[in-house]
């Protein structure tokens, strides 16, 4: 699979995840786009940092090629996916 | 220090969140365990994606601007810290969005 597709499938089972297995819910809440806006923010930097200074590089067959800050858009459906999953996680630890 | 270009990056990251422990209260140190039972499954869950991602050549590092510590699945040590700091940055970051607007917090 491509990063790409990887991508999309975090974000899907991120998604998933938080909505209907462990019913958090957390994307329908303002506490969670709130701080998803400010991680965001703060993303594009280190995006930006490691891969405009090529500590880190992509092979071109992998993504699809559309740049935001410099990192591929596929890293900003990664990140999301990290980041809403270890939030469902945190919100839900009396399971 | 050049070596150092990777590392600098989770600096910035422990710098940008960990002053929400003492400004804000946030307290997910001092819930470090339940931090830790958040974190640590979804990590290896994106540590293995990390290494299929590395071994396909989806990405790559450039050798000068990292430390030169390897971890398990030859990824980069600054990759597991990636994948601990991130996460505690972002619970961090909702805790201090709690506090700051209490009635958006739980349920």
């Amino acid at each position: 699979m491509t990063y790409t597709a990887l991508a999309i499938t975090g974000v899907i089972v991120a998604l998933t995840t938080d909505y209907f297995i462990a019913r958090t819910r957390l994307i329908r809440t303002k506490r969670f786009w709130t701080s998803y806006a400010i991680i965001i923010f703060f993303q594009l930097i280190t995006n930006w940092w490691l891969t405009s200074r090529n500590i880190v590089m992509y092979s071109p067959d992998a993504i699809i090629g559309i740049r935001i800050a410099s990192a591929p858009a596929e890293d900003l459906l990664f990140g999301f996916a990290l980041v809403t999953l270890v939030l469902v996680l945190w919100d839900k630890p009396d399971q | 220090m050049e070596k150092f270009g990777y590392v600098a990056m989770i600096a910035f990251t422990i710098c940008g969140s960990f002053w929400l422990e003492i400004i804000f209260k946030v307290g997910v140190l001092r819930r470090w365990k339940r931090a830790l039972s958040s974190i640590l499954p979804i990590a290896m869950i994106f540590i293995g994606w990390d290494a299929y991602a590395i071994k396909q050549g989806h990405w790559f590092f450039d050798r000068d601007q990292i430390i030169g510590v390897f971890g398990p699945f030859g990824i980069p040590f600054e990759e597991y810290l990636f994948f601990i700091f991130v996460p505690v940055a972002a619970l961090m970051t909702i805790e201090a969005v709690v506090k700051v607007k209490p009635h958006w917090g739980r349920k």
